[in-house]
């Protein structure tokens, strides 16, 4: 029971916090607008990663600074997965935006089986080596053993993200559309706003997220395959539940309550048991705050 | 007076019958058991052939010690209550050894009566670890890894070659790996001056491990085992190295795979694995694949180079005993090497057979080496 190990396994559960933060903002974003759980999420974030892995790949072969070459893969799986998010909303969602809500729930989940096919066919169904790592920084040599070049990457990019989305949403014309729609979306369009604008937009910001969550957590594990975005999706889904989904800091809150318990309840107990926990806490936060975390409570219209 | 006549008559009839069996110039039998029919025929039939291939060559080289081999072929349908009855009818045939039986429940029913009349047992297939390891049949020997065999390759590596004391054992919760590392976690407890630090089951497919690396360095592990497949090792690997955690990872079949390499990348250098010993080179493996596609017209079945190498190594210590002693031949087996297509085999005390089963591989400049 020793304080450094104490120490290294809340940075290990802040690190698996901010995993889950990353995919988990898409979800709570999409959800915030349109009502609707993404299920294809999770592909978004596996798409990211393949991307990367292709044009990082090729771009090696030019033999450019690995640190340029990471920074172009990541943009470059910024704007596909960008793309994906757009015209995944565009063929599966808005057709169905006037239909009840189990229809696009259904679609959604199609989407997500179709995608991850897609990949396996196009691409293959083994594991493949993620190459794209950063070089050690110097000064996190004394912690390396607790904390990694990736795990500090990751914890900043997720601050990072989440402070530049709050600064979006609070203060920026497009965030006050969002909530606008968000509130009520007829209303929304009568006050002149485009409301599929807002929506094209908000799945834009959440799959440019999920790709880079994509990268980052791909270069941290060092492998991929056409799966890991159903894995990696649901336990984001739950912390953003687990927070209050369609709330922002919410899905943070969620992420690193979920992440944090998971690494003290292997560290201290045995991770026999990991997927336990993160379930148990669901419960008992959905037990006592029915809407989550921070998430507000919403009177259902019967 | 009739009576006593008829009584006299038979007994004689049995003596011949017993004096043809035993004679100096009488045939040697030799039985095949196992399941030759009904579900698991396809585990049983192989053997017959092989023993069959195996007589064959020999009788055609003038037999063994000058007189013929003759097979004696019974049925036992993988059920121990029909074994019992396989095993009597052996025993009537006056066997001197038998080649089976091929499944370990049936194997076990059949060895009470096979060690009460010192007949020899080696089966090609059984590998239920108790049969040999409890000592309870001296009589009994296989040409086949028992069940825990990795993990005793595995165990004596990392203790005996490596040096480990204090070990982390860790599992991917799966039937294979979970088995794995449960023998493991039994052959560290039962030597001493070694123990396991660290018994867990860990995620298959999480994102991040920090949380259990965490923990393996905090156990004072000075060694990892880990039992399951190579994704989830390749993960655990690459992460316990990016936190310069240098200890040595062994690891099981499931792990040595080349996708192991390729994920792992340089992270995995220096990893070890074990795996099955390679036989696919062996000349005498090559021919007996051969031989059995001229007689037989089809690639041989499960157990067939096992079943071959029982053959051999039993025809081959009647020679070396000079007898069909059950004593000398029981310590010819144990104290002769033979050439068989499984390579250089012997028997331990117990019955196992020594340079069949496992070896330990380690990844070297990306490429996994058999380590002598």
């Amino acid at each position: 029971m020793n304080l450094e190990y104490f120490f290294s396994l809340f940075l290990g559960g802040l690190t698996r916090g901010s995993i889950y933060a990353l995919i988990a903002l898409g979800y709570t974003m999409v959800y915030g607008i349109i009502k609707l759980i993404n299920f294809a999420h999770g592909e978004i974030y596996m798409i990211g990663a393949f991307t990367s892995l292709i044009i990082g790949a090729a771009l090696a072969m030019s033999g450019m600074n690995p640190i340029l070459i990471f920074v172009l893969a990541c943009l470059a799986a910024i704007v596909y997965s960008a793309a994906y998010g757009i015209t995944i909303e565009r063929l599966a969602y808005r057709p169905l935006r006037k239909a009840p809500r189990l229809s696009v729930l259904i679609s959604a989940i199609g989407m997500s089986i179709f995608l991850q096919n897609y990949v396996l066919l196009a691409q293959t169904s083994d594991f493949l080596p993620f190459p794209l790592v950063l070089p050690n920084m110097k000064f996190l040599k004394p912690i390396e053993h607790m904390m990694t070049t990736t795990q500090f990457l990751i914890l900043i990019s997720t601050a990072v993200v989440m402070v530049l989305l709050t600064i979006l949403i609070k203060f920026t014309r497009m965030g006050k559309a969002m909530r606008a729609t968000s509130q009520d979306k007829d209303m929304a369009q009568l006050v002149g706003i485009n409301v599929d604008r807002v929506i094209s937009m908000t799945f834009l910001i959440g799959s440019a997220t999920a790709a880079l969550g994509g990268v980052l957590i791909s270069s941290h594990i060092g492998q991929i395959n056409f799966y890991i975005g159903f894995i990696a999706g649901i336990k984001a889904f739950v912390a953003a539940v687990l927070g209050g989904i369609g709330s922002i800091p919410g899905a943070v809150l969620g992420s690193f309550v979920l992440g944090l318990t998971e690494s003290f309840g292997t560290g201290y107990i045995s991770s026999d048991y990991e997927d336990a926990f993160a379930f148990i806490i669901l419960i008992l936060i959905l037990i006592f705050k029915p809407a989550g975390l921070l998430g507000r409570k919403e009177n259902e219209k019967v | 007076m009739k009576k006593i006549l008829a009584f006299l008559l038979i007994s004689l009839v049995a003596f011949s019958a017993f004096a043809a069996g035993q004679g100096e110039g009488g045939t040697i039998r030799i039985g095949v058991a196992g399941a030759h029919s009904g579900d698991l025929a396809s585990y049983g039939i192989p053997s017959i052939k092989a023993a069959e291939l195996v007589v064959d060559m020999y009788n055609a080289n003038g037999g063994v010690l000058g007189r013929q081999v003759e097979l004696v072929i019974e049925d036992d349908v993988c059920k121990p209550e029909v074994a019992t009855n396989t095993a009597a009818k052996l025993v009537g045939d006056e066997v001197v050894a038998v080649i089976g039986h091929i499944c370990s429940g049936a194997t076990k029913a059949a060895l009470g009566i096979y060690k009460d009349e010192n007949i020899i047992t080696i089966s090609p297939s059984a590998t239920n670890p108790p049969l040999t390891k409890s000592g309870e049949y001296p009589n009994f020997l296989r040409t086949i890894a028992p069940d825990d065999a990795q993990a005793d390759v595995e165990v004596s590596f990392a203790v005996d070659t490596l040096g480990l004391k204090k070990i982390a054992v860790l599992h991917d919760k799966g039937d294979y790996g979970k088995g794995f590392a449960e023998f493991c976690k039994a052959q560290i407890e039962a030597k001493s001056g070694v123990e396991v630090v660290l018994y867990e089951g860990i995620q298959v497919g999480a994102v991040d491990y920090s949380a259990i690396i965490n923990k393996i360095g905090n156990s004072g592990a000075d060694g990892v085992i880990y039992g399951g497949y190579h994704p989830e090792a390749s993960k655990l690997v690459s992460q316990m190295k990016k936190k310069n955690m240098d200890i040595p990872f062994l690891s099981d079949d499931g792990v040595k795979d080349p996708t192991f390499i390729k994920v792992a990348g340089e992270y995995s250098e220096g990893v070890y694995a074990t795996g099955p010993v390679d036989t696919s080179s062996n000349p005498m493996a090559i021919k007996a694949v051969e031989d059995h596609k001229a007689k037989y017209g089809e690639e041989p079945g499960a157990f067939f180079l096992n079943a071959y190498a029982a053959t051999i190594a039993v025809l081959n210590a009647i020679e070396k005993a000079g007898s069909t002693d059950y004593e000398a031949v029981s310590a010819a087996l144990r104290s002769e090497y033979v050439e068989t297509p499984l390579g250089k085999i012997s028997f331990d005390e117990k019955g196992d057979a020594i340079g069949v089963g496992f070896a330990v591989y380690q990844v070297q400049n990306g490429e996994y080496v058999e380590l002598k």
